[in-house]
């Protein structure tokens, strides 16, 4: 059991960047904790399945090292790396039982006969694949596959680090619930190092303790799922990150107000003078934004969108769209109604990044 | 499993390739069948002969029979040499190939040529070259102090032949086996190097499993053609020396032309062609089986 | 994956015996007929191009050559297509009659073309295609479709039918997974198969020639002008047997990185 450090890991494919804009990922310094599960958040093409790579063996980063531990292993070749990996399709080998499957590592590095079955006895239980033990893996369901491509980096115990690489892509909907929640029942139960890569927030949400969120080949922000969402550091984050993503407006900032397309939005904290900025925005989440019948500011609505456990408006204010929330006791929405924005919840971001404000 | 689903509508799919190959194929087969059953004694006129023609030729004790049954089993034999090379020997060579970059392009290239000659080239190109006087094979082979001499060794003739189906013919194995391996995801590589296999246990576990579908087609395709080999013994040897390269379609042919003898030779045809059919039948049974039972 | 050094000099050593007839083949052809007679030579010691330049100057050999590739691309083009979806359906679903229908595909690859000569050259000339490429077309279809059919099935099935599903479920149309999806997967399939079918409709003499007289005349009919009552005119020969390989040539090399296709970590 170790933990990853990245140390200022980068990568451009041809090794010769010339800009930054070469870099497939850019300079990265991060450390792994053990015992963590870890999300690999972003939308395709944003470095991390190279990342993955880098950790895995597949790929040797043009600059920087990785580290197990203490040791030096960026060059090291993958079969002696102590990690287990888990592909977007199941990997398995067709012509074995699912037993012949698990016991495979344990075969190659030529433990004792009795060790292997114990082995593979302990994690086919942990996995639920107990009953299918003697049965010809091919024949067996998607979500069943993957669950033997687990096993089998599992069934090593010299294993430091599990790495999913968007592990459920083919996995019927129906099931993807009761993969992920097994997936997280062992690691409760292994205590090991998961890095799980997605581009799908709720399943990087529900899966992991820190989510890394990735845009253009850099962390954007690192965090627990909670803080990703109330205190999104980069719109990007607010935009990826719940469904539908943050609002933006440009507003000039100032003091504990901002205003917003001539209406004044009250803030949360207080920020020094903004308005001269052009690049300041600030972003609200539609949880945080709601239809009022009380005193608010007034908005066109748009278009009410019915998704059954809540109601959303799309409206404008002045020029600016937004989604807001419709609460449950009102019935009817007209042409016009009043939104209210939750101060506390409300960011200011300058250039993107979000601005600390103090206290009132 | 994710059972195939039953599907009639699928058919659809398969309708145009039953227009095209059933508008050919139905009115040989008739012909033939209609010629076997009857004798000619002349250019054109025939007898009602029933099933006497098949009865002689199955019959080794007739001349016919035994005549038949010999070139069956050197045909046998060599479809059976043939296949014993060719198809390790094309997977092999597979694993070899490259990959990436330049190599690939030139390297596909040239394991195609010996495919694209036509094949009464093919025999003409070998006619010389097994001369000893002026082919390199042959002058090679007699420099180094072996008897060879395609016309007149059986065994020089023999091993020719061989030769040349295998120069001619490996290419196809190669580029199939190419093609299957190519399409093995890389996953399944990193997950076995993750999991410590030797390279053995990637050649067995992995890439022979996956390349199965492709060794049974070009397993077929080489025995059909090597049984039904015609031309490069035709042009090369003759069928000789003596009848040490005469082929069933070579007997065939003699019987046909040379004796115009059609009922024979259609019944021989057709007998011919219900070997070729059981030997793949039973190939492919085999195969699908084995499939079958190792889904459910 | 083989990457020592081992692996890399086995294949150049086959690629070089592979090419000693071939090469034996380009020498015959810039030789004249007494040249190859007279001796072993690994060189040609008078190097002659007569017989490339009497085929290209012969407006028949150049006709032919072109009713060739004509009738072979044609052939290629519609046997891969009429293969895919039988071979998409073939190996993704059971219907009735499916592992006969696909057994009896391969048994038309069984048949000799000799004894069927005749028969097939009266069909053609009933249905008034005789003499024309699309004579040969049809005909070489009867192995090619087949061919295309196993060969393209072998592949669709080293594709997870999961896949299929999962983009089911995200709303793709049939035909639009088919296309911009599913062939790309076989891409290694579908190259090799058009090869392949190009391959053999160009080598394929005997129906050719017998379904074609003077307008559709194939360049195999041609080539049997080196066999004349004076003898073998073996350079002739051989300059055609030369000139033969360049379109095949061509086509693999186009084809050459949908056969070397591989797939990185299955990105989907």
């Amino acid at each position: 059991m170790t933990s990853i450090t990245l140390d200022r890991i980068a990568h451009a494919y041809g090794g010769k960047p010339r800009s930054e804009s070469d870099y497939q990922l850019k300079p990265f310094q991060h450390v792994w904790e053990q015992g963590f599960a870890y999300a690999l958040l972003g939308p395709s093409g944003c470095g991390k399945t190279t990342l993955l790579n880098i950790i895995s063996g597949l790929v040797i980063p043009s600059e920087g090292r990785l580290l197990f531990g203490d040791k030096d292993v960026t060059h090291l070749p993958t079969e002696q790396r102590n990690i287990a990996q888990v592909f977007q399709f199941p990997v398995i080998y067709d012509t074995m039982t699912v037993a012949e499957n698990l016991a495979f590592p344990l075969k190659n590095r030529r433990l004792a006969k009795p060790v292997i079955d114990r082995r593979v006895a302990e994690i086919a239980k942990m996995l639920d694949l107990s009953a299918d033990l003697n049965r010809r893996a091919r024949g067996l369901t998607a979500d069943a596959k993957q669950k033997i491509s687990l096993g089998r980096g599992l069934v090593r115990s010299d294993v430091s680090a599990v790495l999913f690489d968007e592990p459920l892509t083919v996995i019927d909907p129906a099931l993807k619930w009761e993969l992920r929640s097994k997936l997280k029942s062992v690691h409760r139960a292994l205590d090991l190092l998961m890095i799980y890569v997605t581009h799908d927030q709720t399943e990087a949400l529900t899966f992991a303790d820190k989510v890394v969120v990735m845009n253009d080949g850099r962390a954007v922000q690192i965090g627990a799922p909670a803080d990703l969402f109330y205190r999104p550091e980069h719109t990007f984050v607010g935009y990826f990150i719940g469904s539908p993503g943050m609002n933006f407006m440009p507003a000039a900032v100032k003091g504990d107000r901002a205003d917003v397309a001539g209406f004044e939005v009250r803030l949360g904290a207080i920020y020094r003078d903004l308005s001269s900025d052009q690049s300041v925005q600030v972003g609200v989440r539609p949880e945080f934004v709601s239809a009022t019948s009380g005193p608010g500011l007034p908005a066109q609505v748009r278009r009410v969108v019915d998704l059954g456990r809540k109601r959303l408006a799309h409206v404008t204010l002045g020029n600016h769209p937004l989604v807001v929330g419709i609460p449950r006791e009102m019935e009817g929405v007209g042409d016009v109604v009043n939104i209210s924005i939750d101060p506390a919840n409300t960011h200011v971001y300058v250039a993107d990044i979000r601005v600390q404000g103090t206290a009132p | 499993m994710i059972d195939k689903p039953v599907n009639n509508r699928a058919w659809f799919f398969v309708l145009p390739v039953l227009g095209v190959v059933l508008f050919s194929s139905i009115i040989p087969v008739m012909t033939v069948v209609n010629y076997s059953v009857q004798d000619t004694m002349g250019a054109n006129s025939f007898f009602w002969n029933g099933d006497q023609w098949f009865r002689d030729l199955l019959n080794p004790t007739t001349t016919i029979g035994a005549r038949f049954n010999d070139a069956l089993f050197r045909t046998l034999a060599f479809s059976l040499a043939c296949l014993l090379i060719e198809v390790p020997l094309g997977i092999a060579l597979a694993l070899c190939a490259p990959r990436k970059g330049w190599a690939v392009g030139i390297s596909l290239v040239v394991i195609a040529l010996p495919m694209l000659i036509p094949w009464n080239v093919v025999g003409t190109i070998w006619q010389i070259f097994t001369r000893e006087d002026i082919g390199l094979f042959g002058a090679a082979l007699v420099g180094l102090g072996l008897h060879y001499n395609v016309t007149q060794e059986p065994i020089s003739a023999w091993m020719t032949i061989v030769v040349i189906d295998v120069w001619h013919w490996t290419p196809l194995v190669i580029l199939l086996s190419y093609a299957g391996l190519r399409a093995i995801p890389d996953a399944y590589y990193q997950a076995a190097r993750i999991d410590g296999a030797s390279r053995w246990a990637v050649f067995f576990n992995i890439e022979l499993p996956k390349l199965q579908k492709v060794l049974v087609i070009a397993v077929l395709l080489r025995f059909m053609q090597t049984f039904m080999i015609y031309t490069e013994p035709f042009v090369v040897t003759g069928g000789g020396p003596g009848s040490a390269t005469t082929f069933l379609s070579i007997d065939l042919d003699k019987i046909a032309l040379g004796q115009v003898d059609l009922g024979n030779a259609a019944a021989m045809s057709l007998v011919y062609y219900l070997i070729t059919l059981t030997v793949c039948w039973i190939f492919f049974t085999i195969m699908t089986q084995l499939e079958r039972r190792g889904d459910v | 994956m083989r990457n020592g050094t081992v692996p890399k000099i086995l294949f150049v050593f086959y690629l070089v015996v592979l090419m000693l007839p071939i090469y034996w083949l380009i020498k015959m052809s810039l030789q004249t007929n007494t040249d190859i007679m007279s001796g072993l030579t690994l060189f040609p010691r008078n190097l002659t191009f007569e017989k490339y330049v009497a085929i290209f100057n012969d407006p028949t050999w150049v006709h032919a050559f072109g009713v060739s590739l004509s009738y072979v691309a044609i052939n290629t083009v519609i046997s891969v297509a009429v293969a895919l979806p039988a071979a998409y359906a073939f190996n993704r679903y059971y219907f009735i009659g499916d592992k006969h229908l696909f057994f009896w595909l391969l048994t038309n690859l069984m048949a000799p073309a000799a004894v069927f000569a005749m028969p097939f050259f009266q069909l053609y000339y009933a249905v008034g295609l005789f003499d024309s490429i699309w004579a040969v077309v049809l005909a070489h279809c009867l192995f090619n479709v087949p061919l295309a059919v196993w060969i393209l099935e072998g592949f669709v099935g080293g594709v997870p039918r999961e896949i299929d599903e999962t983009a089911a479920i995200d709303g793709y149309s049939f035909p639009g997974f088919f296309i911009r999806i599913f062939l790309p997967l076989i891409a290694n399939g579908i190259g090799v198969t058009a090869f392949f079918c190009f391959m053999f409709s160009w080598v394929e003499q005997l129906l050719a020639t017998t379904l074609t007289s003077t307008h559709a005349l194939p360049f195999a009919a041609v080539m049997t002008r080196a066999y004349s009552v004076s003898g073998m005119d073996w350079s002739l020969l051989a300059a055609a047997g030369v000139l033969t390989m360049i379109p095949g040539a061509f086509v693999i090399w186009f084809v050459r990185n949908h056969i070397a296709k591989g797939f990185a970590l299955g990105r989907v």
